[in-house]
């Protein structure tokens, strides 16, 4: 069946939105392979994006933690700040080759919507991002920045005033103005096409991951780990390994004050198979299929469901997903500014928390690769309060 | 003849909507009294959820109230099952996929078929996703209602021609709530509904006044109502029930004359 990984997925939306997704799946399908689509692409993630990114060889945490060799791949040096960028920039293409000529878009810690307000400015489109109210007070600056790039940004009050608030509110956008609109997914969810475009579009990380390493080390990796919301930064860290069985696949879950509480976005961890935002996969909810409002530090992971492909790799048990406290994430962060000199994204620091624990476990001639999907400048403030820092922006 | 169908046989119909447990039961209860007497033809009972991504700001509120107030699947249930013993107008229920396939479908879908519920209308379950529930629909005679919107175009004649219960026309784009205007050329649409199917053909979103139901139904064969009622329960709260009946005897009147 069409769009669908193993059971998860599909297209469960209003049928006003069908013969959009419809045609979307169709114009996607005749650029993919495209010659001239994919220069013009590989163009801008070169040129305007600075791909290829960095994979760095991090140095002193490996001698710090004292087993597997560590790697960074840093997205967080793309422009933009983010790997959010990667997808943005093809769905921006394809949305002009398809004639439209307005791009909407959710955003959680607003990194997706600061990409897409930066593919709108380049590409002379109009701009609307919804933003959980509670997000646009966590991340004021981004909101700032998108406005600043000449898009509105709009405050979603509904519900809980966060992500999945603002996913609702871009798709009921999205069917009240179809026509000259395209909705710019920010992750590898919602109906098909966007899991399979989404991920096809971050899969340049694993692409990448995968050329540079052999380079450098003449092998594949042992494990490659990436922070999973959504789940575009992770499932583009598998994608090119999800064939090589010697390759461990970790996406490191929001786990918020802990997966035995109710403050949390551990999606696998805690949540069961539903269907909402047009895919069926799983999700956070009560034993009546309502939606858990759900909790986490980082407001890009504060999202109560999780890609299709994610939880067909689950079930498969291709790829392994464990939670991450919001205190452990806090220490990565930290860590990482300390020891490497980078300040990681806090979802980023989601997976540096788990490979500080895995990689000591792991032998010297090993191999592990973290996907630093974001820098962290937009999470100092919070961070700083959370240390009990009485900090502002 | 089904109760669906029996529905459209006192003239076009009139189809109005609320939120079970907006603000409570009880006044859900005497909502449906009120609108059956005053001659609502068939009614869609919302079972809240918490993101209804369909939904215009008006319903959201009622579903958040709804929920707020401790409403459950099985409460609704039991109270359906309550208000079926004398109450004998035809009933659908209108809800999200997640509401039906959390609870199961089969045992969703029996205890509808067991407590007289004649159709599910689901916004976010597609043609393509029907065969989600069809199959448990049809083994218990519970129409699964089809949609189809401004934007269906090309699939109109593929939906309609599969089709259950009645075709629940979307009247223009967007979530529901009230409009001013509505501008879609709806007859076209209706014209290639009518080619593929006899089913009966209700217009709904957007329509409050009685004056568009009328137009509405003149163009099919009934009109749904939801947010104008629900505007009511969220102003007059546990005393909307006679407004309500008021406001449904007005809007039957003005589909009778369409």
């Amino acid at each position: 069946m069409a769009g669908r990984f193993g059971i998860h997925g599909g297209q469960y939306i209003p049928e006003t939105l069908m013969n959009a997704v419809l045609e979307l799946e169709e114009a996607y399908e005749r650029y993919k392979n495209d010659q001239d689509f994919n220069r013009e692409l590989t163009a801008l993630l070169n040129d305007y994006a600075g791909r290829p990114s960095r994979l760095y060889f991090a140095g002193k945490m490996t001698e710090d933690l004292g087993g597997a060799k560590i790697y960074l791949k840093r997205e967080d040096l793309n422009h933009t700040g983010a790997h959010k960028i990667n997808n943005v920039l093809g769905q921006a293409l394809l949305a002009k080759k398809m004639g439209k000529t307005r791009l909407i878009a959710e955003t959680g810690a607003g990194q997706h919507g600061v990409a897409t307000a930066t593919a709108a400015a380049l590409f002379g489109m109009e701009c609307v991002v919804f933003m959980g109210e509670e997000d646009t007070k966590r991340q004021a600056l981004n909101v700032y920045r998108m406005r600043l790039l000449g898009a509105e940004v709009v405050p979603v009050t509904t519900g809980t005033a966060t992500l999945k608030d603002a996913v609702s509110e871009a798709m009921r956008e999205w069917t009240r103005r179809v026509a000259d609109t395209h909705y710019c997914l920010g992750s590898v969810m919602g109906p098909h096409p966007f899991p399979t475009i989404v991920r096809d579009f971050q899969a340049v990380i694993s692409r990448e991951i995968k050329e540079q390493l052999l380079e450098r080390e003449g092998r594949l990796p042992d494990a490659v780990l990436a922070c999973v919301g959504g789940g575009s930064n992770a499932i583009g860290s598998f994608y090119h390994f999800i064939d090589d069985p010697s390759v461990r696949l970790i996406g490191c879950e929001a786990a918020g004050r802990g997966v035995d509480t109710f403050e949390t976005a551990a999606t696998i961890a805690t949540g069961r198979l539903g269907i909402f935002h047009g895919m069926k996969s799983y999700f956070c909810q009560d034993e009546f299929g309502q939606i858990a409002p759900v909790y986490s530090i980082s407001a890009g992971l504060d999202y109560p469901g999780v890609g299709p492909e994610h939880a067909w790799l689950h079930d498969t048990g291709r790829a392994e997903y464990v939670p991450v406290t919001d205190e452990e994430a806090v220490n990565a962060f930290e860590y990482l500014a300390r020891t490497e000199g980078i300040i990681p994204a806090i979802e980023s620091a989601h997976a540096v928390a788990h490979a500080m624990k895995l990689a000591p476990t792991m032998g010297k001639d090993k191999l592990l690769v973290i996907t630093v999907s974001g820098r962290g400048d937009k999470d100092c403030a919070a961070i700083a309060r959370y240390r009990g820092e009485d900090l502002h922006e | 003849m089904n109760k669906i169908s029996a529905a459209f046989q006192n003239g076009k119909a009139f189809i109005p909507f609320l939120t079970c447990g907006d603000p409570d039961l009880e006044t859900t209860e005497n909502c449906i009294r009120a609108m059956a007497e005053a001659g609502a033809d068939l009614i869609e009972l919302g079972i809240p959820f918490s993101d209804p991504t369909a939904e215009g700001p008006v319903i959201q509120e009622a579903n958040l109230r709804a929920l707020t107030g401790g409403v459950t699947t099985d409460k609704v249930f039991d109270f359906v099952r309550k208000l079926r013993r004398d109450v004998t107008v035809p009933l659908v229920f209108m809800t999200y996929a997640n509401v039906i396939f959390s609870y199961g479908a089969e045992r969703f879908i029996g205890t509808c078929g067991e407590l007289g519920v004649d159709g599910l209308i689901l916004p976010d379950l597609p043609f393509e996703e029907k065969g989600e529930f069809a199959d448990v629909c049809r083994r218990h005679g519970v129409a699964l209602i089809s949609m189809i919107a401004p934007t269906s175009e090309n699939r109109v004649a593929r939906i309609a021609r599969e089709a259950e219960g009645f075709i629940y026309l979307v009247s223009s784009l967007g979530v529901t709530g009230v409009r001013s205007e509505i501008s879609t050329d709806l007859a076209s649409i209706v014209k290639v509904i009518r080619e593929n199917t006899d089913l009966p053909v209700a217009v709904g979103f957007g329509i409050s006044t009685p004056a568009q139901a009328k137009t509405m139904a003149a163009l099919s064969d009934g009109a749904i109502v939801g947010s104008a009622i629900v505007k009511l329960l969220a102003q007059y709260g546990r005393e909307a029930p006679a407004y309500v009946g008021a406001y449904v005897r007005t809007m039957k009147n003005a589909v009778r004359e369409a």
